[in-house]
């Protein structure tokens, strides 16, 4: 395998690490408002408990957003430059959504009251909504198609990316994580909110993943070969797998089939996909692809040395965060956040 | 305004903004660090009230800096497009460096150090804080050497097929002595922030505490007293360093950029033995060194860029005309210079930025350096100050080392106006990489895009700062809050009890007074 093909395996692993871990947390943010119950002081407590569930991970998984883009911009900087500039305000959406997202999940317990928790609340669930939908837009247009010329420049003005495959990205991307994030919760809870995210994912799951699904089979009718299409098939039989599992109360095992679910389509839709990185829908000739886009080969080596000995370290300390919080959380009444 | 103006409009303010952020998330990250590890060593209470209090304060920054550095990333791509791809062989594989190395370190870590109160055994838990400091200032080396590459490239050839640069020596990139210099003069700066910080508030409390007839023995006055101290020690510190480190840069800088130095000290023409500008005035807007007028110091400058007092310093219009002969009188005319292309190329940067950013650095520092001198002298040997200039003048001077760090970044970055990757004068001209700011900008977008862009990110970095410095106006006047003082289970038994046990017998943390957040 050249370093080429190596670098695009590992833009795949880093955006479908993202979509696995900050999709969960996507998701539990969107479900705020579903999956809490009863009286205000009540509902308040449920929500409390399921943002206890992502607050020491979220930060950790959105970084695999920096190095997923930061890899790209590294490796192939024709990719980047053509991808960032041709979806401008889809990516500005993204970043505003981030922000609010990220200053709500440590500002909101700043003060002792009430109104101030729940508007922060809120914007964190409008944050992660909104940040699901751009960056499954954007990747969907990528994978599916973008107004771009010969030289690589967008034509068509501000809006010319606006079409069927960035809201279908958008949609799969915001439709997997809110399941992600309710079978993390039946996984992380105890108590009322486990049993309602659990009928959730129940009732959602094989709904949720058809835009998904749909996507990854776009990609594959139009370039995709024996292996995609088998990987497609995985991704497809996973959906049931995961559904069966939930069916007879196995968490652990419906939350390792849903994950199965987004490794096989991720790896369907960039293997398919592959060599290129922006298909152009003015003319596949136009299309973006590594060859092109990608930096030197003593540029590759280098990133690939301190990748294969960062990387690893990298993995292992999160893992391990994941063990120390790996208790299941109870919901509690009002307590002292100092 | 043009693309171009839009988009360097919006790179400087969303810049200058995350960087009011940075320094204190590196100095006073650093600090708490060395609280944390005091507590665990001595037991002493004051340590652990100390790095609560100031750990929040970190926390409710950090997040700041981290969400409005996002934006950092992603906007090379957006408005920079041709930039992004000029220099990806080097500058794109920094960035990237810098994510896998420094930010899932920082970001992990802080996460294990919030929620691992009382989680994991005590001295696991101060690694922790150990461990996200090491990243905030593993990423400040990659940011600052993927800036000082434009400043000054290194560890590169010109590719003939593309005539971009190609990168031939990584480790030259990672050396480059304007990165050395610049990592230096940043992290001392750093150190000022947070040292002004603790100093500010802290004698604000201590001279409210002795009005209010408060006892001088307690634990909170430790806190306060002890962070007076530790801040004034480490602010005088590190304004040495930032001094001797500045020196550094500022010799560096006479080779690289001459054009940068001279305007700032608004040397018009070469001088042999140079003299130091101490205060300038000109015509209002205009831009020709010889409209300014300085009042100067002989042979000071001479001594700054050679370290002797005869040395020749270059003046600005001889430099200009230099540049001009190099690399031409007029930008190339070819589109991809948009609306210059065909126009004169002024070499020149801004004489008034320059000038009085560089002089805007340095007067803050000396600002911050006295109030700390102040600080030390008014709480000798447990004296406690009441003068209320002294005091509020303090608290206001929290603020000089912040526009002190952003001055010397306008000044730095608008100093190597026209270019964006600045040519090396050390490689012959032919084997020279340069890029001109006129070129950067994504062709593609249109002014409305950006206007977009840079109205929305400003209005929300507004709204964030007021809640930012009202959340932290209200907790600092709020001192040391019930939570903090109320001592733990397990917690203060001295040092060497309870090394391997978590901090709190019970593995129920939810109630743990660090874990504010949720």
């Amino acid at each position: 395998m050249d370093l080429q093909t190596l670098w695009f395996a590992a833009v795949t692993v880093l955006w479908t690490g993202f979509l696995l871990l900050e999709g969960f947390d996507f998701g539990v943010a969107a479900l705020l408002p579903v999956l809490s119950k009863g009286d205000p002081a009540q509902r308040r407590a449920d929500k409390n408990l399921m943002l206890r569930t992502i607050g020491p991970v979220w930060d950790g998984n959105e970084v695999w957003l920096v190095t997923a883009v930061g890899a790209v911009f590294a490796a192939f900087p024709g990719w980047y430059a053509t991808w960032l500039p041709a979806m401008y305000l889809p990516f500005v959406l993204l970043l505003l959504a981030l922000i609010v997202r990220a200053v709500a999940f440590e500002w909101r317990h700043q003060r002792h009251d009430a109104e101030w928790d729940a508007t922060w609340t809120r914007v964190i669930t409008g944050g992660s909504v909104v940040a699901a939908l751009a960056v499954g837009g954007a990747l969907g247009a990528t994978t599916l198609g973008l107004p771009v010329g010969a030289d690589g420049t967008r034509v068509g003005g501000a809006f010319s990316w606006v079409g069927w495959p960035v809201a279908l990205g958008a949609v799969a991307v915001l439709a997997y994580s809110l399941v992600h994030g309710a079978v993390f919760l039946a996984l992380k809870t105890e108590g009322p909110v486990r049993e309602r995210a659990r009928a959730f994912a129940l009732r959602w799951s094989p709904l949720a993943a058809l835009p998904l699904l749909a996507w990854a089979g776009l990609v594959v009718l139009r370039s995709g070969g024996v292996v995609s299409t088998v990987l497609w098939l995985v991704a497809a039989l996973a959906v049931v797998g995961t559904w069966t599992r939930l069916k007879v109360d196995r968490e652990g095992q419906a939350f390792l089939g849903w994950a199965l679910v987004l490794l096989a389509s991720a790896a369907a839709v960039f293997g398919a996909g592959y060599p290129t990185v922006v298909a152009s829908t003015v003319d596949p000739a136009f299309d973006v692809v590594i060859g092109t886009a990608s930096v030197s080969d003593y540029t590759l080596t280098v990133m690939t040395w301190v990748a294969g000995v960062g990387l690893p370290v990298v993995l292992g300390y999160q893992a391990w965060t994941y063990w120390v919080f790996r208790k299941r959380l109870t919901a509690e009444p009002e307590h002292a956040h100092a | 305004m043009d693309v171009l103006d839009i988009a360097r409009w919006q790179f400087g303010i969303t810049t200058v903004y995350h960087f009011l952020m940075v320094p204190l998330t590196i100095g006073l990250g650093l600090l708490v660090a060395v609280m944390h590890t005091l507590w665990v060593r001595t037991g002493r209470a004051e340590w652990l009230r100390m790095t609560r209090f100031w750990g929040r304060i970190f926390l409710i920054n950090f997040v700041l800096g981290v969400a409005t550095g996002l934006v950092q990333e992603f906007q090379f791509g957006l408005a920079w497009s041709e930039y992004s791809r000029f220099v990806g062989d080097v500058f794109g594989s920094i960035l990237a460096l810098e994510a896998l190395l420094a930010f899932f370190l920082e970001s992990t870590f802080l996460g294990l150090w919030i929620f691992g109160w009382g989680r994991i055994p005590k001295k696991l838990h101060l690694a922790t804080i150990w461990a996200a400091v090491v990243g905030s200032t593993i990423s400040a080396y990659f940011i600052i050497a993927a800036n000082s590459w434009m400043q000054h490239p290194v560890g590169v050839v010109v590719d003939e097929a593309t005539g971009r640069p190609r990168q031939v020596d990584f480790l030259a990139v990672l050396t480059n002595n304007t990165a050395l210099a610049a990592f230096s003069h940043a992290i001392v700066a750093s150190l000022m922030v947070a040292g002004g910080l603790l100093v500010g508030i802290g004698l604000w409390h201590l001279r409210k505490r002795k009005l209010a007839g408060r006892s001088t023995e307690d634990v909170d006055h430790a806190v306060w007293r002890r962070s007076v101290r530790l801040g004034g020690y480490v602010s005088l510190a590190a304004f040495v360093l930032v001094a001797l480190t500045g020196d550094w840069q500022g010799k560096l800088m006479y080779q690289q950029q001459p054009l940068k130095m001279s305007s700032a000290e608004a040397l018009c023409d070469t001088e042999a033995p140079a003299s130091f500008s101490l205060f300038a005035f000109s015509k209002l807007g205009s831009n020709e060194c010889d409209d300014v007028h300085s009042i100067t110091i002989p042979y000071i400058l001479s001594f700054l860029a050679h370290s002797d007092f005869s040395s020749p310093v270059p003046g600005v219009n001889q430099l200009q005309e230099q540049y001009a002969d190099a690399y031409g009188a007029t930008y190339p005319d070819d589109p991809s210079f948009g609306d210059k292309a065909g126009e004169p190329i002024d070499y020149t940067p801004v004489l008034a930025v320059t000038y009085w950013g560089f002089r805007l650095m340095i007067g803050m520092g000396m600002v911050s350096a006295a109030v700390a001198a102040y600080a030390l002298w008014s709480t000798r040997k447990g004296r406690v100050p009441t003068s209320r200039i002294g005091v509020y003048g303090s608290l206001l001077a929290v603020g000089a080392p912040f526009v002190g760090n952003a001055a010397g970044w306008v000044f730095t970055e608008m100093g190597r106006q026209p270019f964006v990757v600045v040519p090396n004068p050390d490689v012959p001209r032919a084997e020279q990489v340069y890029f001109f700011t006129a070129q950067a900008v994504s062709p593609g977008v249109t002014a409305a895009e950006v206007w977009t862009s840079l109205i929305s990110l400003g209005v929300l970095y507004a709204v964030l700062a007021v809640v930012e410095f009202g959340l932290i106006v209200r907790f600092v006047r709020a001192g040391i809050t019930e939570g903090d003082t109320t001592p733990t289970p397990g917690i203060g038994g001295g040092p060497g009890t309870d090394d391997d046990a978590p901090t709190r017998p019970d593995d129920d943390a939810s109630d743990d007074v660090l874990q504010f957040a949720y």
